[in-house]
């Protein structure tokens, strides 16, 4: 594929600690290939800044090939940046031209808060996976894979859910912080398949009251999670969630 | 003398002998012992969350914000068990023969039984955790093939398996953190072992977001973290991937096992320049359906579509009939390596070659128009069709490629080349998976034990599984079940204090030098060496050249890197500057390895050593061990482990 080279100025979010107030910095850049990945631009600037004594822009990343859930930039208003179903870390630059400005954020939510720079802690979902997203049961209790035959559109369904990363997009595109996209995907996940059913109602209603305490908010079905999903999570496991919620909440066994 | 200490008794015994005598720790014990896990990808989470369950006390730690990040996640294509759902002739027997025989012979037979012993119980398990596998319309579990073997019997989850089976794994150790049975400790990094007497008792770690270094006891210390791919700058790895735990283990006292033995994986995304800061695997499942070929004439400048069928040269598929595209990994690299030195690769680089989707699509297409009476149907109707069951197989492989490389891979062949991806060598073990420091144990890819100088696809995933859920939880009570009688000991011992000051004065050396070079730079100069001289093919000259050649960079290291920002504080460039020291070391020691293995096998290819038609030769006569090192003062002493093959006889690999 042809590729090109671009000057670019980047306004990124600056901050040093949670205690701290953050702001905008400028920087120019030059030589950038549209070969490049998002994150390998970033690694230039950062070469840069620590030749010249300046410290780097600090991030979240590591697997690089999006599906580690770690890297998590709002890229021009729109958590991963401008590509549909794309990680920041798989977002190329030739989705940029020459002379653009590009402004970067963090994640921004009450329940995600900012360590430095870039970086966020995102451990509230490692809770809320603590409150009930996981079946019970003990190493070496199980049965033949074989012996409990599942539904193929099931199981392809609770795959689609499952392929969730984790890494946060859908909360940083909602106007009210809410992780339902996050939540409703390991309930669906877990929710659709015969080993999920004995937990399947004490799971909602604790793993939806540990949202809540993490401080996140209330889902009004905007969609805008659904629209960032890097992995294409769709919002129709909010209803299946809610549908659960209910269910649960007027069984007897709650 | 190194002791393995395999069971007596006949291989298929030996692992049920062990456990029926393997010494217990009653409940109310294990509640008293703590043992720390560092890392929690597939073997320290597994780990983590099965010795949760049995009662211990568990600490564990990674250096990622969730135990759910560690690299385990991005394993594309499957885990094998001898399951034999397909009745294509698979049994323990055969998987245990496929991995001993694609190891090169260079692996335990005890080893690798008990490994295919407990492949089945792996996939039972994590159905049960609900793992969402890949199923059929019956409902039952599918399989695919991988390279190696002639069965199929690798169990998956589309191309993301590794995410669906860490996810299984984290979520069985978050429901022991939620019940107290398990601490965990994210975004940490451990940076020394402290041992008392001998015995591994504890840890120094650092915590990543505030700088500060802590200490931490254990009755036990189990490694699992993982591979160190990175000392070659450019691999599959993460970016955080890193042998710092490890190599702090080995400077201890811990014997390093064949550190050489590098996985080289044939199907990569090519690099594009200088700025690429990490390569991307293309799962190895892609190999049951596409086809791998250059063009028969140098200097071809015609797209690939434009080169007619007589023109093409399916080099794997002319070299290895009986197996073809689905050769084991480090026989596809080195036949990819052989004919773009020729000058046969193509793209702008020419280190590429094509892995082509035509015929799987053609195939495909026409196997749906007869499933559904189409009779009659067009070429483009056949291709359409074709597309969709290749995307339903392998979707999201492909958009991968496509937004890596802006280049439509359903019509122009994807450009492969290999890069690094695993490492084989490790930490040295024996049969309970301990190190050669008592209570030290080594799990998963960051132990040499049962791939030899190859592994197999879809093996690691298994591996990981079966040392943490399978096999730790037995062999690590054998040891703890005489150490019931040693309180905590407390962290103000010596011991500690010792460990934390080589700790706190390795940080401030980083931050005092203050000279002219990033981090970055020295590693991207390590990668290029080890890349170049301890690659896919190596050579007594190139090796000592090397070794020179690391020793200078060493010394620039510590007297010429930059290191900005403070000690207490979230840093990650002093973090990085730590593991690529210990990295600097480790390709020095690699090299070394590479030196005195005078003979090719596996992913080792020495040029000198090499047969007529260009295939490794092994030399089992003088060879036939694991070459364990020890560190000392001033270098490193090799010991050797024989290996001794009661049931498999070690013939020359063919895949012909």
């Amino acid at each position: 594929m042809d590729h090109y080279e671009m000057k670019l100025t980047l306004k990124v979010w600056r901050q040093a600690n949670n205690k701290s107030k953050g702001r905008f910095e400028t920087f120019q850049v030059d030589g950038i290939s549209s070969e490049m990945s998002f994150l390998e631009m970033i690694d230039i600037l950062n070469e840069r800044l620590v030749v010249e004594g300046q410290d780097p822009i600090a991030f979240d990343h590591d697997c690089r090939e999006g599906i580690c859930g770690s890297c998590a930039m709002h890229i021009n208003g729109r958590p991963h940046g401008p590509w549909h179903a794309t990680t920041t870390c798989q977002l190329h630059m030739r989705a940029f031209k020459d002379g653009d400005t590009i402004v970067v954020e963090p994640w921004r939510a009450n329940g995600f808060p900012i360590i430095k720079d870039l970086v966020t802690d995102r451990s509230a979902f490692d809770r809320i996976i603590q409150a009930g997203g996981f079946i019970s049961v003990n190493t070496g209790n199980a049965v033949d894979g074989n012996a409990l035959p599942i539904n193929k559109d099931n199981a392809d369904a609770s795959f689609a859910a499952a392929a969730c990363i984790s890494c946060g997009a859908c909360v940083a595109a909602c106007k009210n912080a809410s992780a339902s996209l996050f939540l409703s995907a390991k309930i669906s996940h877990l929710g659709l398949l015969p080993q999920g059913q004995p937990e399947r109602h004490k799971r909602v209603i604790s793993m939806v009251a540990q949202m809540d305490k993490e401080g996140f908010g209330s889902c009004t079905f905007t969609g805008a999670c659904e629209a960032v999903c890097p992995k294409e999570i769709a919002i129709t496991n909010i209803s299946r969630m809610h549908k659960d919620y209910l269910a649960a909440g007027l069984s007897a066994d709650n | 003398m190194l002791d393995a200490k395999i069971p007596a008794g006949s291989l298929e015994k030996k692992w049920s002998d062990y456990k029926n005598h393997v010494k217990l720790v009653n409940p109310a014990n294990k509640r008293k012992l703590e043992i720390i896990i560092v890392g929690t990808g597939l073997a320290g989470a597994s780990a983590a969350a099965a010795l949760g369950e049995l009662g211990y006390k568990v600490k564990a730690f990674c250096f990622q914000d969730s135990p759910r990040r560690a690299h385990s996640i991005a394993a594309q294509g499957g885990i094998n068990a001898a399951k034999n759902y397909q009745n294509d002739g698979d049994s323990v027997f055969r998987l245990f023969y496929d991995t001993i025989k694609g190891g090169d012979y260079r692996s335990r037979e005890g080893n690798v039984h008990r490994l295919a012993e407990v492949s089945s119980a792996i996939i039972d398990q994590c159905v049960a955790q609900g793992v969402p596998f890949a199923r059929e319309y019956g409902g039952l579990l599918s399989n695919r093939s991988f390279g190696g073997t002639q069965v199929q019997r690798t169990f998956y989850a589309a191309g993301q398996t590794g995410q669906q089976l860490l996810v299984g794994a984290y979520q069985a150790l978050e429901r022991q953190i939620a019940l107290g049975n398990v601490k965990m400790y994210t975004r940490h990094e451990m940076l020394e072992l402290v041992q008392v007497d001998g015995k591994a008792r504890g840890i120094i770690a650092k915590d990543l977001v505030t700088g500060e270094l802590e200490r931490h006891f254990g009755h036990a210390v189990l490694l699992c973290s993982g591979g160190y791919g990175n000392v070659f700058y450019l691999s599959t790895n993460a970016m955080g991937s890193n042998t710092t735990a490890i190599w702090k283990a080995h400077k201890k006292g811990a014997f390093f096992g064949n550190p050489c033995f590098t996985q080289i994986h044939p199907t990569c995304i090519p690099v594009t320049g200088e700025h690429q800061s990490k390569l991307t695997l293309m799962s190895e499942s892609l190999r049951n359906d596409g086809r791998i070929w250059v063009p028969k004439n140098l200097n071809e400048e015609r797209k690939p579509f434009d080169i007619p069928e007589d023109e093409r040269d399916y080099y794997l598929e002319r070299r290895y009939p009986a197996f073809g595209n689905l050769v084991p990994r480090d026989v596809a690299s080195r036949a990819a390596k052989e004919r773009c030195d020729l000058g046969y690769g193509v793209g702008t680089s020419k280190q590429a070659v094509y892995l082509d989707y035509a015929a799987a699509i053609k195939r495909y297409g026409e196997i749906e128009a007869s499933k559904r009476n189409l009779g009659n149907v067009d070429a483009e109707t056949i291709t359409k069709m074709g597309k969709e069951v290749v995307k339903e197989k392998y979707g999201n492989l492909f958009d991968m490629y496509e937004k890596i490389t802006g280049e439509n891979p359903y019509v122009v062949p994807m450009r492969i080349y290999p890069a690094v991806h695993y490492t084989m060598g490790g930490l040295w073990v024996d049969y309970e998976l301990m190190t050669t420091i008592p209570g030290l144990y080594a799990l998963g890819e960051c132990n040499f034990s049962d791939h030899g100088a190859n592994r197999l696809g879809a093996s690691a995933l298994m591996q990981g599984l079966a040392d943490g859920y399978f096999v730790i939880p037995y062999t690590v009570g054998n040891y703890l079940a005489d150490e019931i009688r040693v309180a905590n000991i407390p962290t103000s011992h010596p011991a500690f204090e010792e460990a934390e000051k080589a700790v706190r004065e390795r940080i401030e050396k980083f931050m005092s030098i203050n000279g002219k070079q990033t981090v970055e730079s020295m590693h991207k100069r390590l990668g290029k060496i080890m890349w170049d001289k301890c690659g896919m093919a190596r050579n007594a000259q190139g090796l000592r050249e090397a070794i020179e050649e690391i020793r200078q960079l060493k010394k620039e290291f510590w007297s010429d890197i930059k290191v900005t920002g403070v000690i207490n504080d979230f840093n990650p460039e002093l973090d990085k500057a730590g593991r690529i020291a210990d990295f600097i070391e480790l390709g020095e020691l690699m090299c070394m390895d590479a030196l005195q293995r005078e003979e090719s096998c596996g992913g080792h290819f020495r040029e000198e050593f090499q047969t007529g038609e260009g295939e490794a030769d092994r030399r089992d006569d003088q060879f036939m061990y694991v070459a364990a090192w020890e560190h000392v003062s001033g270098g490193w002493q090799l010991h050797k482990e024989d290996l001794v093959y009661d049931v498999v006889k070690p013939s020359q690999r063919s895949y012909k």
